[in-house]
């Protein structure tokens, strides 16, 4: 049986206090809320914290507050059913009520997190090993010995020597962003709290991610997530569109996420179309919403705005599929999309 | 034997299963549920080269972690083991060269698993790495270094040539030839339980105790024997309910070896059990096998000859190989008559896991082959793929060219019935664009006509015990390993002797307790275990029948017994319990027992080889695809599956119909997205999520029908259902795809990418074809040639 | 101090933190059960190793097939992916506690009915799925079905039976309520 490495374990009441051990322990120190990313990676040792500071007993951090007209608020432990199974979610924010739903398993959505999932460690197939494996195969860039996180924590982790195994000559690890909440709250807007030791920011969820699978996140360590917030809905019509083999437990390998507002005579107004599962963070696609910003959705102009997204998609070989056909998908599934939103009656 | 049906009172009957109470109560004790007082934890270092030599194992600083009880190494165990006589090829532990990534080199027992674990990180093991040889075009390519150092060439672990019939004269006569290329990617049986085994070693007995999730006791049994050097009456093999084995715990494995030896030198018991990774490395899964197939036809569709060529993948040990081989050739004739046959094959060793026996064992892969062909050679004739089919199908009583002895047959039926229930005729060239049905037969044996071992002993015996209180108590060393073999058993036993199935208590697959049976494998349980069973019940009614003759006064032919009751057929008002009647006898004679047993007709084929193939009876499958392909995507979508099989009897319709929708889900799996891959001489995803198979929500529904055909050498003339249902499966959907689409995928799984792939090519105007471009250039040694039956002579 | 709960000392052995064992009290099935665990100890080992409550399964440890599924305030969880330490105080259900007094759950009765269960392995947690669908949605369409228990997986039945089973139950269940 796979299991945990020894750790201390706390349940700091509020943010301020975890935030406190964060920096006062530093890398040794994480966090965890669903535990479905971290106790995995715990097993397979990429992480060997010696602290987890458990976000459970923290009130109000799972709740869910506000309207579509003023906007949502998820608390960041809120998990992904209650996100997908949100009343307001569902009706005024259909493509997150998606792509929260898409997330893994029923079960797992249990228990994961919507914070977890926007914080979610970037995937590849030579990194979500065992430690055997990856021993077997001499280790990579983002986990360069057996070590495992915090001892392998610092900025020059990429100097290892240790090559990326999936594109051997490149400076930077090529670790997949795999979330598919994050494409989806880029789309709609949505921004998110951070609380630190030195006091907290609200950011753009967009902003929260660096384009490198190692540094895959912008914020401090001693950051947490508490809280996104979704502006008002403002009649915006959104979907999300996920490429995997299987219908549950798959990863996103491409996730299409498109949100957009028509006037009345159909002209769109604003549209956003973010793609995750292709890169080590989300993309947000400038020439397709460049396409469709101003115009009717009509078949041409859904056909061009997709074969616009073929270029950008950059997908490397190191997930499920063909980097090839990710690629090729890419369009289609953007098509797709923008074809079910065309049909979809105006949102109200 | 066989009765009518309408007399039966347990059989036929959709009954539930004797161990479901406790399996959905999580009662049943599967071997990782098991804990002895004082028992400890095993985990075993794997090899992290592909091929390497070991120089040197330091072990010193794990021996001295705090809570290590124990370390052994190869040295350890020296003595080689392997499944076949002919593959004893295996250590339990390797020693001075490792052939995989993931092969067991250094196993600990600690008080607890993490000591174990951690143990395992102090240990020092210094390689010499070696070539690896990582496909079959490197293992018939690379000479040295050898993989093994036995085998007819470099990295060749057997080769096959044989002719039957007048193979040249055969295609001389056809008016059609065809040659096509095929290649079957290897998956693996992923069974939900991790393998698991709990060794206690009783020092005051010099006797060894194994409770392990094995699907062939008896082989565990020969295998402990062995290596550990002790005689057989001092090793107890327990099988403790499996959880899922498709082949997959088939053979003797490194985990239950070293627990013994690990027990041995601590004396204490102690527990192994595998993580998911290392059931990947245990794996003994399909080999992949690239074919060559050249089939000749008359103008009207009649099969002339066949040439058939497979190269097998086998990884690194022979395991099942030596028989695998043979069975990607041997039933080919047995669902159709093809008068003129050579069959050519080569099983090449490489550095990945072993191959070995996955359900339907290497009977899938030809099949997929053959019924790819079959639809190509319909269409280059103009004839329909189901008209020529019927052309050459066998029928009952048929003798094969390859001397198989076919009794019933239900193919024509099974063809009829799946036809009519997909509505074949108003679907097949009339689905709109994207649609498509396929059709594909397939046949399997059911239990090997020979044993692993050639022996004259019985290959199944039955023990059964009548209590006074009306009890009967049967002894089986069959395991079930979710087949049902136990309900089979209790049915099958109440049936003879006239009670409920829930009066038969079971007593299953423990060396010390039951009578031997040589394990579940090879669809042999029902088949052999059965006749056992009817045998021992057989001869445990007749003291009792004759004790109530004589107290209801009536002659003991006249007696039959159900419901617990013992009756005169002609006046059914005089009659006796069970019970009493038990009681009677037992005064009359003493104690009521009886053991039974089958040993299968001997095999008729003299041929080198002949004993591959050769069955009591086969079982035949046919399958209807419908899928709904998205020519954007490449995704196909099996939108139903309709299957008739030819089971002979169903002995519990229910069950038989649960084995045919397990063997179609796994039948789905293998054709639209199982593999078994490596990349940079690693096992490219060993774990659950990214070995895909199917979900609730890719499983489409499924329509089962079954034919009964009343095998006059099945018990109650039953068949097998567990494996046969799995072949036709896959090549009715690549069937289907073409169909959809106009598209050839000539290489399983089918995935998005190569439907997208030939779709470009037929766009380009090339073949539109995803498939292998050939075989490798090997000349095979001249065929044996192989006198036919008669009934093939000219 | 501002923390609470289970909190481990530490020494340091081989590079890791050997955490000393905390109390916990965990309530299973209607009954309540202490035991001294160490923080990283999940709720599988927990039910397995501690508590001999073997019923619950396991397949990978790390939430990639369902077999280890169990029920928390009835909802289900994966028992591999969970503390023991982060559970306490929360209404705990396994396979063993869904018999009452020995009396099968009509769950069981009709996974047994409808043969449902081959090998056995996976079925503790299908059963437990099933359960929690049934107990939100008194009568399930065959999708919410699938979706429901597509977190668990099986490699005998081929799902089929096990649908059929939920089916039966739910109109079982309905018909006794009219």
């Amino acid at each position: 049986m796979l299991r945990l490495p020894k750790f201390q374990y706390l349940t700091p009441q509020n943010i301020n206090d975890a935030c406190k051990i964060l920096a006062d322990q530093g890398p040794a120190a994480m966090i965890v809320a669903g535990g479905t990313d971290i106790y995995p990676k715990m097993k397979r040792r990429q992480f060997l914290p010696k602290t987890l500071i458990g976000l459970r007993k923290i009130d109000d951090l799972d709740r869910i507050s506000g309207s579509a007209k003023s906007g949502l608020t998820l608390g960041a432990s809120a998990t992904l059913t209650e996100v997908s199974s949100h009343s307001v979610v569902q009706e005024s924010y259909a493509g997150l009520a998606k792509a929260a739903g898409a997330v893994s398993t029923p079960i797992l959505r249990n228990m994961g997190t919507i914070g977890g999932n926007l914080c979610l460690d970037t995937r590849c197939n030579y990194y979500d090993q065992t430690h055997h494996w990856r021993q077997a195969i001499g280790w990579c860039m983002k986990a360069p010995s057996g070590k495992g996180w915090p001892v392998l924590q610092d900025s020059k982790l990429n100097q290892s020597g240790v090559p990326c195994r999936v594109a051997p000559g490149s400076s930077r690890c090529w670790a997949v962003s795999s979330t598919d909440s994050a494409p989806m709250l880029i789309a709609l807007g949505a921004k998110l709290k951070l609380i630190g030791s030195k006091g907290e920011r609200v950011i753009s969820v967009k902003d929260l991610y660096n384009d490198d699978g190692m540094f895959y996140l912008s914020k401090a360590h001693d950051e947490i997530l508490t809280e996104i917030q979704l502006p008002p809905s403002d009649g915006i019509k959104s979907t999300y569109w996920k490429l995997r083999r299987r219908e549950s437990f798959d990863f996103p390998v491409l996730g299409v996420a498109v949100a957009l507002k028509q006037a009345k005579d159909g002209t769109v107004e604003h549209a956003k179309v973010v793609l995750g599962g292709i890169g080590s963070c989300p993309f947000e696609m400038a020439e397709a919403q460049n396409i469709l910003t101003g115009k009717r959705l009509t078949e041409n102009q859904i056909e061009a705005a997709s074969q616009s997204v073929f270029n950008p998609a950059r997908p490397l070989d190191n997930t499920d599929f063909h980097l090839f056909y990710r690629k090729r998908m890419a369009p289609v599934y953007l098509k797709r999309a923008l074809t079910e939103l065309a049909t979809m009656g105006s949102n109200v | 034997m066989a009765k009518a049906k309408s007399e039966f009172s347990v059989i036929g009957k959709s009954l539930p299963r004797v161990d479901a109470g406790d399996k959905c109560t999580g009662r049943t004790k599967y071997a990782d549920d098991l804990r002895l007082p004082r028992m400890v934890y095993g985990k075993i270092l794997p090899s992290i080269h592909p091929h390497a030599l070991i120089k040197k194992i330091d072990v010193s600083r794990a021996e001295k972690l705090p809570g290590v009880l124990g370390v052994i190494t190869g040295r350890d165990l020296p003595i080689q083991f392997g499944i076949m006589p002919t593959s004893q090829d295996e250590h339990a532990l390797a020693l001075d060269r490792v052939r995989y990534v993931g092969e067991p080199v250094v196993a600990v027992a600690a008080l607890d698993e993490e000591t174990a674990e951690e143990a395992l990180l102090l240990i020092d093991v210094q390689y010499e790495p070696l070539k690896a040889v990582m496909s079959l075009e490197d293992a018939i390519n690379i000479k040295e270094p050898r993989i093994h150092d036995y085998g007819p060439e470099g990295n060749l672990h057997k080769i096959v040539s044989i002719d039957f019939g007048d193979v040249d004269g055969g295609f001389g006569e056809a008016d059609h030839i065809r040659e096509d290329v095929y290649f079957y990617q290897g998956n693996t049986h992923l069974p939900m339980e991790q393998h698991s085994a709990v060794a206690s070693w009783n020092p005051s007995e010099e006797k060894m105790t194994i409770w392990s999730a094995t699907q062939t006791p008896h082989y565990v049994h020969r295998a402990l024997a062995k290596v550990l050097e002790l005689p057989d009456h001092k090793i107890r093999v327990v099988a403790a309910p499996v959880g899922g084995g498709f082949g997959g715990k088939d053979d003797p494995f490194s985990h239950e070896i070293c627990a013994c030896k690990l027990s041995m030198l601590i004396g204490r018991p102690i527990k192994i059990t595998l993580t998911r990774e290392e059931v990947f490395y245990a794996h003994r899964g399909r080999h992949p096998v690239l074919m060559w197939v050249k089939t000749g036809v008359t103008k009207d569709g009649k099969i002339t000859a066949m040439h058939f060529k497979s190269f097998l993948d086998g990884g690194a040990y022979g395991s099942y190989g030596p028989a695998s081989i043979y069975y990607t050739g041997a039933l080919q004739t047995v669902t159709y008559k093809i008068p003129n046959y050579r069959f050519q094959a080569i099983r090449a060793f490489t550095n990945k896991p072993a191959c070995g026996p996955k359900r339907a064992h290497g009977t899938p892969q030809p099949r997929f082959a053959i019924e790819r062909q079959l639809d190509r050679l319909a269409e280059d004739l103009k004839l329909d793929p189901i008209a020529i089919r019927q052309k050459n199908m066998t029928g009952p009583n048929h003798v094969t060219v390859n001397w198989l002895k076919i009794n019933s047959n239900g193919s024509k039926e099974c063809t009829e019935e799946v036809l009519k229930a997909s509505g074949w005729k108003t679907k097949f060239g009339k689905l709109p664009k994207g649609k498509g049905i396929g059709f594909a037969l397939s046949t399997y044996i059911c239990g090997a006509g020979l044993p692993i071992y050639w022996n004259e002993l019985p290959q199944s015996e039955v023990q059964i015990q009548v209590d006074r209180s009306g009890l009967v108590t049967a002894f089986s060393g069959a395991i079930d390993i979710g087949q049902g073999s136990n309900t089979v058993l209790a049915s099958l036993v109440a049936e003879v002797l006239g009670l409920y199935q829930t009066d038969v208590s079971l007593v299953t697959a423990d060396t010390d307790l039951t009578p031997i049976d040589l394990g579940t494998y090879s669809s042999r349980v029902t088949m052999m275990m059965g006749h056992a069973a009817i045998d021992a019940a057989m001869k445990v009614r007749e003291p009792i029948f004759e004790a109530a003759a004589e107290e209801m006064d009536v002659s003991i032919e006249k007696l039959e017994a159900r419901d617990r009751v013992i009756f005169d057929k002609e006046n059914p008002e005089n009659k006796l319990s069970f019970k009493d009647a038990a009681q009677l006898a037992e005064a009359k004679f003493g104690p009521i027992g009886a053991v039974g047993s089958y040993k299968p007709a001997p095999k008729i084929g003299q041929y080198k080889g002949s004993g591959v193939g050769p069955s009591p009876a086969y079982s035949f499958s046919t399958c209807v695809a419908e899928v709904d392909c998205d020519a954007e995507t490449g995704e196909v979508k099996v939108e139903k599956i309709w299957i008739a099989h030819d089971i002979g009897r169903a002995l519990n319709p229910l069950s038989v119909i649960g084995q045919v929708e397990g063997s179609v889900y796994m039948g789905l799996g293998e054709v639209l997205m199982e593999e078994q891959d490596f990349r940079k001489n690693l096992h490219k995803i060993p774990s659950l999520l990214d070995y895909k198979s199917l979900t609730f929500k890719e499983m489409p529904p499924v329509e089962t029908i079954l034919v009964e055909t009343d095998e006059p050498n099945g018990p109650f003339g039953a068949k097998e259902a567990g494996q046969g249902p799995l072949s036709p499966v896959i090549p009715a959907v690549a069937n289907a795809v073409y169909n959809a689409l106009g598209i050839h995928i000539d290489e399983i799984p089918i995935t998005p990418e190569k439907v997208l792939k030939a779709l470009e090519e037929k766009k380009k105007g090339n073949p539109p074809r995803v498939g292998p471009k050939g075989i490798p250039s090997y000349n095979f040694p001249e065929p044996v040639k192989v006198e036919v039956p008669a009934e093939w002579k000219r | 101090m501002f923390y609470t709960g289970a909190v481990g000392t530490a020494k340091t052995k081989g590079g890791l933190l050997e955490s000393q064992k905390t109390l916990i009290t965990l309530q299973i099935n209607g009954e309540r059960y202490e035991v001294a665990v160490t923080v990283n100890k999940t709720l599988l080992e927990i039910l397995r190793e501690d508590l001999d409550l073997t019923g619950t399964k396991h397949g990978c440890e790390v939430g990639e097939c369902g077999t280890c599924t169990v029920l928390i305030n009835d909802q289900p969880i994966l028992s591999c992916l969970t503390l023991g330490v982060e559970i306490q105080g929360q209404k705990i259900t396994t396979i063993e506690g869904l018999e009452q007094n020995g009396k099968l759950h009509p769950i069981q009765q009709a996974f047994i009915e409808l043969q449902a269960a081959q090998c056995g392995y996976c079925t503790p947690g299908m059963l437990l799925s099933s359960k929690a669908l049934l107990d939100e949605n008194k009568n399930p369409s065959q999708d919410e079905i699938k979706e429901a228990l597509s977190g668990n997986l099986c490699r005998c039945t081929g799902y089929w039976k096990i649908i059929e089973a939920v089916e039966l139950t739910a109109s079982r269940l309905g018909a006794s309520k009219e």
